[in-house]
Order: structure tokens, then sequence, then C-alpha cells
């Protein structure tokens, strides 16, 4: 019946584009999409694939980070006001906004408050309607970040105004509603599928407010988006937009040089210098928000000794990890925040490459004859190409100072599982990429007291540190947050729960035609106000 | 030949049930679970955790599941994915028939090209043009698809540019596809050129994916056929004067079949598990990619669902070619 009814919208979908197809010529930018969206309700996924192919271009929210920075900007919301407790956020809306028109789905009414009450309230209420609509909804991300401890509750004071009001102060909260999870969907398009009793599509057709049309996805093969002429932030340049979906990072690469599509991600690192070579290509780089790091485990003897975590830490070649590993496609690190973060601490000094310090410093320490493990993931993440390889290459280097290292790894979900308990054996391999730009987001996240026996990998808990960071989630002034964080980035430093090793860059090869893409630090892809060269 | 099939249909059965049971057992013996991994490094506390997993069914004990997986079976439910939240029969027939037309193509590809081949080399045993199509068998036998289909993009596609580098279609055509199968869609939509568009997509992928069956049936029509060629049937024909092309064609291949039908029958599951790395490759929307993704998302639904219904393709084409070996062997289905 489901089968049937998807077949049936498709055809609808499909009909009408081939209407569509048949005007004047149309400009369509192609983008070779790495992977297929898992579904089209944002708020149910956390991979940056579904989000590049559902929130980015078919929805907007509250607030938007601006192209290519984490500065908040106004979205669906044209201002906003923080109340001096920093409890209540009372948010303006946009006047005028239209939801999408599809072959599934005609709006009567512009955006309003009812929408923005809808797309949180599914995901904070258990008694909501919409909160089970489909099996495991699981809400991860707006649980990930805590959303439900914060949020009391979502007023709607009127047609134009909503006030959050949260349980304790949160200085990230607004740069929070920038996030994918926040996408604002259609609460009208809502009732209509709940009346229709069928839920499940508001998860295969999405209708949102933002710069492209949802009209249709042939599962792993591909998506199609129509520019949307009423779009409130001004039509695309473009007329269409299709993912053709490529998994294989050469083949995407052959799709682009034959000109079967325009922009492409995440080439292969040996790739890199014969696109630069590519007079018909562009290549496009920029520093990832994230951090690769090795987390020893404070807990456990001898790595519950600062001294010995810093002697290791000189013992750490990081060019070499970033020649062997990353291939130039890296930097090395010295704080637990990328350099393009506000509040990187750039006074910081990192633990310069001496094994002989180290081996004294282990000394006077007292420890000798060190056998350690070390963590290796199983898998490729932005932060770490080859973990195994990195791995090797702090083994040979503690070698040096005498320090015998076991590399032990498990199958992802596993290593994710395990490395988290608080009497782990070994240091472990991970990291981090940024959520909402926030300096929050990574250190209360990954350093912060509460993620002990979960995203603190160190299982650290420092008074300082914690004192510091608690601070700076209450304080809304920006200066004065950075102060308190570049005084964070200190303490770390001393106490070195972790050794940090890299920051990656992230590559974005393109057709030379193709002109105002600006490359996301978050790591999305975006399409609105890209073109075309005839 | 009504009890013959019958008794190949009564084994079935306990096949059916011997799959359901490694379908079911071999995604939970794998360590992590779907949770996990959508958390990621964020990880999930154990209370949530638990609780979605109670949630989804997770909680209750395996042979309760089990059961409750079988009795879903016998009502067409196969359960719903993890992942994209739809039911797995729908994702099922959305994509299996991109697989089952390249598999087809594959097949006849492999079958066109493979027997001819075997035949030329059993009838010129010993020379160089023997040498020469078993040696090219056995490097395409020894051929890993992944890095053979690169070099046919980059050559073909790359340098040549005679074929697309993937995809079924060109991005410009966007017509309904009510059976699936782009060939016929194509032709149904009655756009220009669509047709020729769906070939030139299958024509890396199917060679690709028909190299290893190519070789196996070309291998396997050699050695066959050398041993008919040697009986004394063969001989007497040969001797009363019939002409080599009858000897062959009529006499000897008929026989020869036997064996090859068999082993055709038997690369269905070798099609397969290539169509997983050739759908990666091509970007192709079938179910191979389809279920290695969700093997690695502990998408548990679609992987025993998935496994369960190729299984029974595999099966259902061995019952065929039980059937048609009955046909050409009539001392099979007396005995």
């Amino acid at each position: 019946m489901n089968f049937q009814k998807s077949l049936k919208a498709t055809l609808l979908g499909a009909s009408l584009a081939v209407i569509a197809a048949t005007g004047a010529s149309a400009k369509t930018l192609v983008y070779c999409s790495e992977g297929s969206p898992e579904g089209f309700d944002t708020a149910l996924y956390t991979a940056g694939t579904t989000f590049d192919a559902s929130s980015k271009p078919v929805y907007n929210r509250l607030v938007e980070f601006k192209r290519g920075t984490t500065e908040v900007l106004p979205g669906l919301a044209e201002s906003w006001e923080v109340s001096e407790d920093g409890l209540e956020y009372t948010f303006n809306l946009r006047k005028g906004v239209k939801f999408h028109t599809t072959s599934f789905f005609t709006p009567t009414r512009d955006f309003n408050a009812e929408d923005v009450v809808f797309s949180f309230e599914r995901q904070l209420k258990k008694d909501n309607p919409w909160h089970e609509y489909t099996p495991g909804a699981a809400w991860e991300y707006f649980n990930g970040m805590s959303m439900p401890d914060l949020i009391k509750e979502i007023v709607k004071v009127d047609d134009y105004t909503v006030k959050f009001v949260l349980n304790r102060p949160e200085a990230p909260m607004v740069a929070n509603l920038a996030m994918d999870f926040a996408s604002i969907l259609s609460a009208e398009y809502a009732d209509k599928l709940a009346a229709a009793g069928t839920k499940e599509q508001l998860n295969q057709e999405p209708v949102g407010t933002g710069p492209f049309t949802f009209v249709g996805y042939q599962k792993d093969a591909v998506i199609r988006y129509k520019a949307f002429a009423d779009y409130w932030n001004g039509k695309q340049p473009v007329d269409d937009l299709v993912f053709a979906i490529t998994p294989d990072a050469a083949v995407r690469l052959q799709k682009l040089k034959a000109g079967e599509c325009h922009v492409m991600p995440y080439p292969a690192p040996a790739d890199v210098a014969d696109i630069r070579d590519d007079s018909d290509l562009t290549m496009m780089e920029q520093q990832g928000l994230n951090v690769g790091y090795l987390a020893y485990n404070t807990k456990v003897a001898p790595f519950d000794k600062a001294e010995v975590r810093k002697a290791l830490n000189h013992a750490i070649n990081k060019q070499a990890i970033l020649d062997a590993v990353f291939q130039g496609s890296g930097q090395a690190a010295k704080n637990p925040i990328p350099p393009t973060m506000w509040s990187y601490n750039d006074a910081v000094e990192d633990d310069d490459y001496n094994p002989d310090l180290a081996k004294e410093m282990l000394e006077a320490a007292g420890v000798s004859d060190l056998s350690m493990k070390i963590w290796a993931m199983p898998v490729q993440r932005p932060y770490n190409p080859n973990a195994r390889r990195m791995a090797e290459v702090i083994q040979a280097d503690f070698a040096k100072i005498g320090v015998n290292v076991e590399i032990v790894s498990y199958e992802w979900g596993e290593y994710l599982s395990r490395s988290k308990e608080v009497d782990r054996d070994g240091a472990v391999l991970l990291g981090w990429t940024g959520d909402n730009g926030d300096p929050d987001n990574f250190l209360a996240v990954l350093l912060g007291c509460d993620g002990v026996g979960g995203s603190n990998r160190a299982q650290w808990c420092d008074e300082n540190f914690e004192a510091l960071i608690q601070k700076a989630k209450t304080v809304t002034d920006k200066a004065e947050r950075t102060k308190l964080y570049e005084e964070a980035q200190v303490v770390f430093k001393e106490q070195a729960p972790w050794a940090t090793i890299a920051h990656s860059v992230v590559f974005m090869p393109m057709s030379s035609k193709v002109t105002g893409y600006i490359m996301d630090p978050l790591g999305g892809h975006w399409f609105d106000g890209v073109d075309i060269a005839e | 030949m009504f009890r013959f099939l019958f008794g190949r249909l009564g084994l079935l059965i306990p096949t059916f049930f011997g799959v359901t049971l490694v379908a079911f057992s071999f995604i939970r013996l794998l360590p992590g679970d779907p949770l996990d991994l959508l958390a990621g490094e964020r990880g999930i506390s154990p209370e949530r955790k638990a609780q979605l997993l109670a949630q989804m069914g997770f909680d209750k004990p395996l042979w309760r599941q089990y059961i409750d997986y079988v009795a879903g079976i016998f009502q067409g439910d196969l359960g719903t994915s993890f992942a994209s939240k739809k039911p797995v029969l729908d994702e099922f027939m959305t994509l299996f028939p991109a697989t089952a037309e390249l598999a087809l193509c594959a097949i006849i590809l492999a079958v066109c090209l493979g027997i001819p081949a075997g035949i030329f080399a059993a009838v010129k045993r010993g020379s160089i043009a023997d040498q020469a199509v078993m040696g090219t068998a056995l490097i395409g036998y020894s051929m890993p698809i992944f890095w053979w289909g690169l070099l046919l993009i980059i050559l073909f596609s790359g340098i040549l540019q005679w074929t697309p580098v993937s995809g079924r279609i060109s991005l410009l055509y966007f017509f309904p596809q009510p059976t699936g199968f782009m060939l016929i869609d194509s032709l149904l939509s009655g756009e220009k050129g669509a047709f020729l568009s769906a070939v030139r997509h299958l024509i890396l992928p199917s060679i690709v994916l028909a190299t290893i069956p190519l070789a196996v049936i070309a291998r396997q029509t050699r050695s066959a056929m050398l041993e008919v060629l040697g009986e004394d049937y063969v001989r007497t024909a040969r001797a009363k004067g019939l002409p080599p092309s009858s000897v062959i064609g009529l006499h000897a291949l008929r026989n020869a079949l036997i064996p090859v039908v068999t082993t055709i029958g038997l690369q269905v599951g070798v099609l397969l598990a290539g169509a997983i790395l050739t759908e990666t490759i091509f970007s192709w929307p079938g179910i191979g990619k389809w279920l290695v993704d969700s093997i690695s998302r502990r998408d548990y639904f679609v992987v025993q669902g998935g496994l369960l219904l190729i299984a029974g393709i595999i099966m259902l084409v061995n019952l065929i070619v039980d059937v048609l070996y009955g046909l050409i062997n009539p001392r099979i289905r007396y005995n």
C-alpha cells in the first residue's frame, strides 16, 4: 500500500518535472554527492549527508549561520531579544514567508509561530502526536545538544512572536537554533498528512521555506530540486539543483572531469594535486572546524598524573603524522578548538617534539617500563583520515622513549561505546567536528565534567576548567566569554588530558564555471547563491 | 516430473527456515548497534539507549524477536528500516529492478560470449587460440572488480569519452518508472534518446559484472565440451560424415550444456555478490549497496529482510535450474 502511494507521488512529481523541463533551457547545477540521505525530516538524523540533502536546500531556521562563517544572522526570525536573566529568548518572526507549493502540497497560509512551535514541540514533548510518528524516531541531535533539559517551554506569544523559556542560562542557545535539527517545517502540511493517515510522508516528501523546492528522490540515485520562485531571500541564479549520488571518490572525480557534475565533495587525498593541475577545475579549501586528539584515561594510573601525560605529549612528532596521515591536508593542533573558532588562544605554546625531554619527564614522574594501549578507530573521519597509521606513528614515537604501545581497535559502534567507559584501558584516538561554531560545543562537550563516562573520553574533570566553562555558558557578552575560554585553554594545556594532534583541511573541487560557492566551516554543502557561468 | 518438482519444493521449506535463522542471527552477532552509530562521537546515555531500544522492540528476548520476525514474514511485513523509516519490502521493491536489470544484462553477456569462447577453445584444443582464450578467462576471473571498473571508467568514460561515467540514465531524463527497469521505462517514456542513454549507461557495469561469470562459463564449457568430444557417439557422428558444425552444435553441445547450465545457475549468487562492488563504483541504485550500507549502520530489519529476499531469489533461480536440468537430462527426473 505504502509502496503504491510513494510510487504514485513520485510519478506525480516526475510528470511535473518533465513538464517544467520542456520549458526554456533551464540552468541546472549538478552536485555529485557522496551518499544517500537517510530521509528528509532533518531532526531525525545526525549525518551531514542527510543534512546536505534536506535542511540546507529545503528548510530554513529561525537564525542562520552567515555563509562561510559561524556568525549567526537572522533567518526566519528577523530579530530576537534575550531577557536579563538569560532564561527567555523572544524571536520576532519574518512576515510574508511562503512555504513551497509542490505536487503533494499547496499551502494556504504563510509561515507563522505555529510552525515554530510544531517544529520544536514534536522533538521536545513525549506526548506530542508527532513525537513517535515514525519507528525509531530518536531526535538524537536535539537530545544530544541537551535541549530537553534546557528548554522549559516554547510559547506562541502571537502569530509572529515566539518565546523560548529555558531552565538555565545557556549562552550558545541562539547558535544551537541555527543547527540543522532546528529546521522549521510546515505545521499545516503536518496536519494534512495526519488527517490523511500518512504521517510518514513528512520524512519522504519535505515542504519547507528554503531556497529550493523538493521535486523527487530516486533512492540511491538522484535527488531533484527546483529553485523556489517565492523564496523570501530572493530566487536562486540556477533553475534546478540535482544531487547525483556517487559514493566512490575516484568516480566522483571522473564525473566532474567529464562534465557530468559541477561540484563534488571529499576528493581522495591522492587526487588533490591532480585536481589542482587541471585548468578546467577549481579547488577550494578550508580549515575544517574540527580536532583530532589522543585522549588519555586520566582516571587510570599512571595517566592520572599530568606530568606523565605532558611527557608523552612531548614524545609525539606531529609533523611526521601530518606527513604520513594527512598528506598535506592538515595542521598541527595545540588547542582543543580549531584556530578558525572565536576565542582560540594563539598565545598557548604547544608541547614541542622532544623525546629526550619526554624521557626525562617520565623518569622524574617515577614511571619506567610503561606499557599502554592506543585505540585506533576503524573508520575514516574528517579529523583523522587514517587512525591505524596515526597510531603506528605514535607507537614508533613512544618506543623511542621506552614506552611500549599495543594498538587495539574495535568495530566503530563498539569503539564509540567502549571508549566511553570510565575504567577503559588505554588512550583513545578520536576527534570532533563542530556543530554550531560555539567553543562551548567543543570544550564543554568533550572536556566538561558532565561528559565523564560519555563524550569526555579523557574522563577528565578539572575544577578550574569546569568553573571557567560553566561561567562562560551563563555570560552573554562575547568579549567576556572569549576571555574565559582563552583561560580554559591554558588550563587544558597545563593539565594535558589529551595530546591534541591535528585539524584537517577540507577540499572542495568544482568546475571552473561554478561561481558563488562558499565553503562552510561546519562542513555542510550549500547551493543557494551558486551560479554556473554560460 | 511432478514428483521431482515437489521433492525440490519440499527442500525449500527447511532452507527457508535456515535462511531466516542465519539472517536473523548474523546481524545480531556483529558488535555495535544502530544507536551508538547514530549518536556518533557524542555518545548516548545508557538510560536513553535502553529506552530507545525498548521503543524499537529490541529489549525483548531474542527468541521472541525471532518469532515476531518469522510471523511478520508470513504477513508480508519485513519490518521498517531504522535509517529511512520505510518498510523494508518497499525499499527492496524500489531497488531490486536496478540490480535485476544489471544482473540480467551481465548474465546474457556472459552466456553469449562465454559459451562460444568455451566451444572455440575446446575445438582448438592446445592451440595458441585456446591458450589465449583460457588465459584471458583466467585474467578475467582473477580481476578485482573494483580496480577493473575504475580502469574501464578512466579509459572509456574519461579518456575516450565513449560511455557515461556512472548512473542509470542521463540526468536530463526524468520520467515515471513504472517497472523500475530503465530499458523498459525509457522506451515507455517516449522521450527521444532516453533508451539509448540507458543502454550506454548499462555497457560498462554489465561488462564489469559479467567478467567473472563469463570466465567461469567459458572454462566450464571448454572442459565439458572436451569431455563430450571424446565420447564414442561424437566419433560415430563424425565417422558417418556429419559436418563439423552439426557434430559440435547438435550432438556435442547439447550434452556439454548440462554442467554449464548448473554453472550458470550458480552464477546468480556470484552476480549478486559482484553487484555490491559494481553498484558502488557505477553509482547504481541497487540492492547490493543498500545491503552493505545497512550492515554498516546495523539496520537490523533491512539486513535480515534483504538477506532473506536475496536468498529467496537464489533459491528460486536454483529451483528453475534444477527443473531445466531435469528437462535436459531425463536421468535426473527419473532418479
